[in-house]
């Protein structure tokens, strides 16, 4: 037994004399310190990890069957569901993998945003992150053509056409990115190309720096204090415990629950009801006829309905990347020095709840068919979801200094035109439902004068040490 | 190899020259690599005329033929059905086709040819949806009793008379595209080429 462990121990010496193996283990792994409050919300960073790694190994296996060619492609998905030997179930764990991924790193995010993880010294973390998430965004999208169905084609047709609306550069754009002058057996074969080879290896890179920039600043926690600053003797945080044990056995822990429920999904409800395969697709792509209703797979839906709140081409398409890209600016646009929800005074705390509702309300919202009342409770959402962002600066920042009382001013009046404008429009379009949006639209910004949400919310004090 | 100094004169002039000409380098490399992303020849080449027979056309009647890889509809339009686009001046956007949506031979009152015959390419001006064909009474979408007949596109809820024009406040701009064609014959139509028409 102990030769054994002896030829063990000299093979891993032989390695670390010419590669830093346990140099690197201890630093990522088992000397790498992170706050012993840990909560179920952070589950979700080494859950990502692994809808990665399933995602990655799926999709190879896939490509092994698949067919990217316009004549070519729908068949052999249909080949590999009926008659490649378990084909059914990576192509299951592959189209559940994309939901899973998203309801990950949605919960992942939101973690952030509770307790202020995007905060300094965070921001090139929080920034890796954003790019984690388009990248997957782009994944996802260009991932959905492949099985060439009716919802393939049409939303890449719809996708597409939003780039078309830049000013002076979309239609070149849109071509560019087509290859063709529709939607076609071009399109599909670069889709395919970008989505197995170039943003997977982007995704990878990318997940890299996020681990890297992770373990460079520390990790953050539910107290959101800093667990550097109290260290013992041997320089190791007191408040810290060491990821390896603990915490890989804790996330083992969080990757049993998690693919408990992800594989009930993958054997008992892989549609998932139409949201993770929607229906439309179970047709082959047909470039005559569009479906009776085209909504994006729910990941996109919040964004869809901004889209649609809006009415007009060019501005819903502004108010849809502004939605997605407000996050990038949190670190800087967020004033306040406390970090965690749990000691923010009352304006953040409803200013993110207003956030969270609206965002799963609109989700909702862009799965439905625009019906008029539909696009004002999408205009009413849409305000409070850009709120959230535009009253931040507002509300958390100390002080009182020129900058930030025009900015709190200009905050102010566009509120209040927004308010105008809706009244405006209700009053013009004879439409009962309208009047009650415009009406709950102006008593939110009247809400918004009365407790003084402009200016600075009270804080309370943060503990010295993690509870 | 002597003088052991430094001119940092030289290394300046060296570093910046090799970074304008390496980047120089770069950019020209990456020009094929961008251009690959463009249409190819054979995706320009393909868009060759497709000629329809529009004989056993009854009033109402709408066909959907493909060119260039997009459906265009052709639309037999009754007497009732033309007198009533006039009525549409005030609601739709671009009642006189001022937009460049269609060759010259058709920036008329019907928008066409032939005034019985509509033919425009059926892609939403929006999103790029294809719009569905509601005749006027239709039950199947609720346009409201008024509904005079046309497009509607079920993706964005954008309306289109029977000569493809856009209502008034709806997502989509501008007007339906019309396509270049030609009658060869009271019965054949040509799709894409207009060669020899006077436009």
């Amino acid at each position: 037994m102990s030769g054994v462990i002896n030829a063990l121990t000299a093979c891993r010496d032989w390695i670390d004399t010419r590669f830093p193996l346990t140099k690197q283990w201890n630093e990522h792994v088992a000397e790498y310190y992170a706050p012993k409050n840990f909560n179920f919300w952070y589950f979700f960073g080494s859950l990502a990890l692994l809808v990665l790694i399933i995602q990655l190994v799926t999709g190879i296996w896939l490509t092994m069957n698949y067919k990217p060619a316009a004549d070519l492609a729908f068949a052999s998905v249909e080949y590999i569901m009926r008659d490649v030997e378990w084909g059914w179930w990576i192509r299951y764990l592959h189209s559940t993998g994309a939901s899973a991924f998203f309801v990950v790193v949605y919960l992942h995010m939101y973690r952030a945003l509770l307790y202020g993880s995007y905060k300094r010294p965070r921001e090139l973390l929080w920034i890796f992150g954003m790019l984690i998430y388009f990248t997957l965004m782009a994944e996802a999208f260009f991932g959905y053509l492949l099985p060439w169905g009716q919802m393939s084609f049409w939303g890449a047709q719809v996708i597409i056409s939003l780039f078309g609306a830049i000013p002076f550069i979309g239609d070149d754009l849109a071509l560019l990115i087509r290859g063709d002058f529709v939607v076609s057996d071009v399109t599909l074969n670069r889709f395919f190309s970008l989505h197995v080879i170039a943003l997977p290896l982007i995704l990878c890179a990318l997940v890299g720096a996020h681990i890297l920039a992770l373990h460079e600043v520390g990790s953050n926690n539910p107290d959101g204090v800093e667990i550097k600053q109290n260290k013992n003797a041997a320089g190791v945080p007191v408040d810290g415990i060491a990821f390896h044990p603990y915490y890989t056995v804790k996330d083992i822990v969080g990757a049993v629950v998690f693919l408990i429920i992800f594989c009930s999904v993958v054997f008992f409800a892989p549609e998932m009801g139409g949201y993770f395969l929607e229906h439309a697709n179970f047709v082959p792509a047909d470039p005559l006829k569009t479906p009776e209703h085209i909504a994006p797979v729910w990941y996109f839906t919040p964004f869809y309905a901004i889209l649609r709140a809006v009415p007009d081409k060019l501005g819903g398409i502004i108010a849809m990347g502004a939605a997605t890209m407000a996050f990038m600016a949190l670190p800087w646009i967020d004033r306040s020095s406390v970090k965690s929800i749990r000691y923010r005074g009352w304006k953040h705390k409803t200013a993110l709840a207003g956030f969270t509702v609206s965002f799963l309300i609109l989700g909702y919202l862009g799965i439905q068919v625009a019906t008029p009342t539909y696009t004002w409770a999408a205009r009413f959402l849409s305000i409070i979801y850009f709120a959230f962002f535009l009253l931040l600066p507002c509300y958390s920042t100390r002080g009182a200094g020129p900058v930030i009382t025009v900015y709190r001013w200009l905050v102010r009046g566009l509120f209040w035109f927004i308010a105008v404008l809706a009244v405006a429009m209700a009053a013009s379009d004879g439409d009962v439902v309208s009047n009650y949006f415009a009406a709950a639209i102006l008593l939110l910004v009247v809400g918004m004068e009365y407790s003084k949400f402009y200016l600075t919310d009270r804080d309370k004090p943060v503990p010295a040490r993690v509870r | 190899m002597s003088d052991e100094t430094i001119d940092k004169d030289r290394r300046l002039l060296l570093t910046a020259a090799a970074t304008v000409v390496g980047g120089a380098g770069a950019v020209a490399t990456a020009v094929p690599f961008v251009k690959t992303f463009i249409p190819s020849a054979k995706a320009r080449a393909v868009g060759a005329p497709v000629e329809v027979d529009i004989g056993d056309m009854q009033p109402g009647d709408l066909k959907v033929e493909l060119w260039q890889g997009k459906p265009v509809w052709i639309l037999k339009r009754d007497k009732e059905s033309l007198s009533h686009l006039s009525d549409l001046t005030d609601k739709v956007r671009d009642p006189a086709s001022d937009d460049a949506q269609q060759p010259d031979y058709a920036k008329n009152e019907y928008r066409s040819v032939r005034p019985e015959f509509l033919i425009v390419i059926g892609l939403c001006t929006h999103l790029g949806c294809s719009p569905s064909y509601v005749r006027s009474g239709d039950v199947e979408y609720d346009l409201g009793d008024g509904w005079p007949g046309g497009f509607f596109c079920p993706c964005h809820g954008s309306r289109f008379d029977l000569a493809g024009r856009v209502y008034k406040g709806v997502p989509a701009p501008i007007n339906l595209m019309v396509p270049p064609y030609q009658f060869l014959s009271d019965t054949r139509v040509l799709i894409g080429d207009d060669s020899g028409v006077a436009s």
